[in-house]
């Protein structure tokens, strides 16, 4: 898979606390965005036969190939990655798709309007009493208040917190700093709001070891990348970010239900369920995590991007507290610039693929806190669930 | 601290399967039950067709004493769901189950004193009905 495939064109809608979205519908954001990607190529709606998605998008392709009028549909995937770890899936089936000749120039895309659907902090209601192996799974979780992905990750955290000592100022680390990545990046939610480690202490407990600033934001938004084979790249309007490594999957026993990854053998609980991917990623690219530029990381809540930076081989396995603390993540003077747009946490829920965006931007030279001559930035998706990765280069 | 019900009779009741019947069924007689693979002898759990070690579709349940530790906890201070407004705050906990190895179940502590809260905290099960027919296994502090 290395350099199968290169992301020419991005693009991302206005981006606003959830509800803020009233001009169209969650759909016509999808569609606004993935023509915006296309022009961003230099390409035309023409020149796509493909389009890859996650999460089980409501938004689905067969829809949205027949209202863009996309004269011949060659692809039309979804990962089974859950959930939130299917971003960077997405961009790997798409890469898989153009390498196999499957298709030509594909389009990954994700709008989510929670105002117009489900906010993602309310719980997962709804009948578990069917005959699928999630609704057995959820007999487990629900009716003990494990009822939406909070309450699993704090579990996650508490237990990296017990091993590890790990603090919750070490937490309001990652909360801040993302924050004052945000507060430089006008498309952000949070642009306009800074934030203390005082205020990250002050925040009111959402579940323990969770204060609302460790929570990521619920929103309206969407994002969209276009995707061509690498030499077709070099001849569209932008500085091509080759898929320089991908990498999806999970560890054993994390899949047991939405909520329900609780039961993985010991040596995998408060990690990220990275490391096997991190491994994959480093080997096909023939480099190591040193020569990484940049981090854009799955920042649902401030305690799993410590996980992730673990598993990332950027730390030690329990050192992600220390090593978020010593500013490693912040732009431009830290060791590792991480979620430099303001991730999850600061700038938008695009279910991850926002960090995708970002990397590229890094990547083209254009990010709002550019690292200076970034080559080469990770990009994790989800973590503590079968989850996926990539590492992008230009 | 002790209330009962510990949550809403109203939260979301498990669904009975084939695989879970048996589960559910020992929690109406006020008994843990732990599947226990007959090929390998591997406790696992929640309940599964068959062995995730070994494969076999194999098996039988073993009541277990429902004592055993705090793995990990969580308190859940903002309901996410209208049902839990009454609720909170409440504890979730995974508990590691002494005598069936390896096995870890989701569940609450529901009567933890302020502080007292802490992971490798010895617990034992408790039961709450929450309808004629669903009754759950909860845990509480174990004291000398």
């Amino acid at each position: 898979m290395r350099d199968a495939a290169a992301i020419v064109g991005i693009a991302q809608s206005e981006y606003t606390k959830w509800g803020g979205l009233t001009r169209c519908t969650e759909y016509q954001l999808a569609l606004e965005t993935i023509v915006k990607a296309v022009e961003d190529a230099g390409l035309s709606v023409d020149d796509v036969d493909g389009f890859a998605s996650f999460s089980n998008d409501r938004n689905e392709a067969a829809f949205v190939a027949t209202d863009l009028g996309v004269p011949e549909l060659r692809y039309a995937g979804m990962t089974w990655i859950v959930g939130g770890g299917g971003a960077c899936a997405a961009v790997a089936e798409a890469a898989m798709a153009i390498a196999t000749g499957m298709a030509s120039c594909v389009v990954v895309y994700r709008s989510i309007a929670m105002g117009q659907f489900q906010r993602f902090g309310r719980a997962l209601a709804g009948d578990v009493a069917g005959g699928r192996p999630m609704d057995a799974a959820l007999g487990f979780a629900l009716p003990f208040g494990l009822v939406n992905a909070t309450v699993g990750m704090a579990l996650l955290v508490r237990r990296h917190m017990h091993l590890y000592g790990t603090t919750r100022e070490q937490l309001g680390h990652v909360a801040v700093t993302f924050r004052r990545h945000a507060n430089r990046n006008p498309a952000a939610v949070m642009h306009a709001r800074p934030m203390t480690l005082a205020d990250h202490a002050a925040a009111r407990p959402i579940v323990e070891p969770f204060g609302l600033l460790d929570c990521c934001l619920e929103t309206d938004g969407a994002d969209a990348l276009v995707l061509v084979a690498p030499e077709r790249a070099r001849d569209c309007r932008r500085r091509p970010v080759y898929v320089m490594a991908a990498a999806e999957g999970s560890g054993p026993r994390f899949g047991c239900g939405a909520w329900a990854m609780h039961y993985m053998p010991e040596e995998d609980y408060a990690t990220g369920n990275t490391a096997r991917l991190a491994a994959t990623l480093y080997r096909t690219a023939g480099i190591g995590p040193g020569d990484v530029d940049c981090a854009q990381l799955y920042d649902h809540y401030t305690g799993m991007v410590l996980l992730q930076l673990e598993d990332l081989g950027f730390c030690k396995r329990g050192e992600g507290g220390p090593f978020a603390a010593s500013g490693a993540l912040a732009w431009p003077d830290g060791a590792l610039p991480t979620n430099t747009a303001g991730g999850s946490l600061s700038e938008a829920y695009i279910h991850g693929l926002n960090h995708v965006v970002e990397a590229v931007h890094q990547l083209r030279g254009t990010a709002v806190s550019q690292v200076p001559d970034a080559e080469i930035c990770v990009v994790a998706s989800g973590s503590g669930i079968p989850t996926s990765a990539l590492l992008l280069r230009r | 601290m002790t209330r009962t019900p510990y949550l809403p009779p109203t939260m979301p009741l498990p669904a009975v399967t084939e695989d879970t019947r048996p589960f559910w069924e020992a929690c109406r007689r006020r008994e843990l039950v732990v599947q226990r693979c007959t090929r390998c002898a591997s406790f696992r759990h929640p309940p599964a067709p068959l062995c995730w070690r070994c494969r076999s579709f194999a098996h039988e349940w073993v009541a277990v004493s429902g004592r055993g530790r705090v793995f990990t906890h969580a308190v859940v201070h903002r309901a996410p769901l209208p049902a839990l407004e009454a609720a909170v705050p409440f504890t979730v906990v995974v508990v590691a189950l002494d005598d069936a190895p390896g096995v870890r179940i989701v569940s609450n502590l529901v009567d933890a004193g302020p502080g007292e809260l802490r992971v490798d905290l010895p617990v034992e099960v408790v039961f709450e009905e929450m309808s004629p027919e669903v009754t759950v296994p909860r845990f509480r502090v174990r004291r000398a």
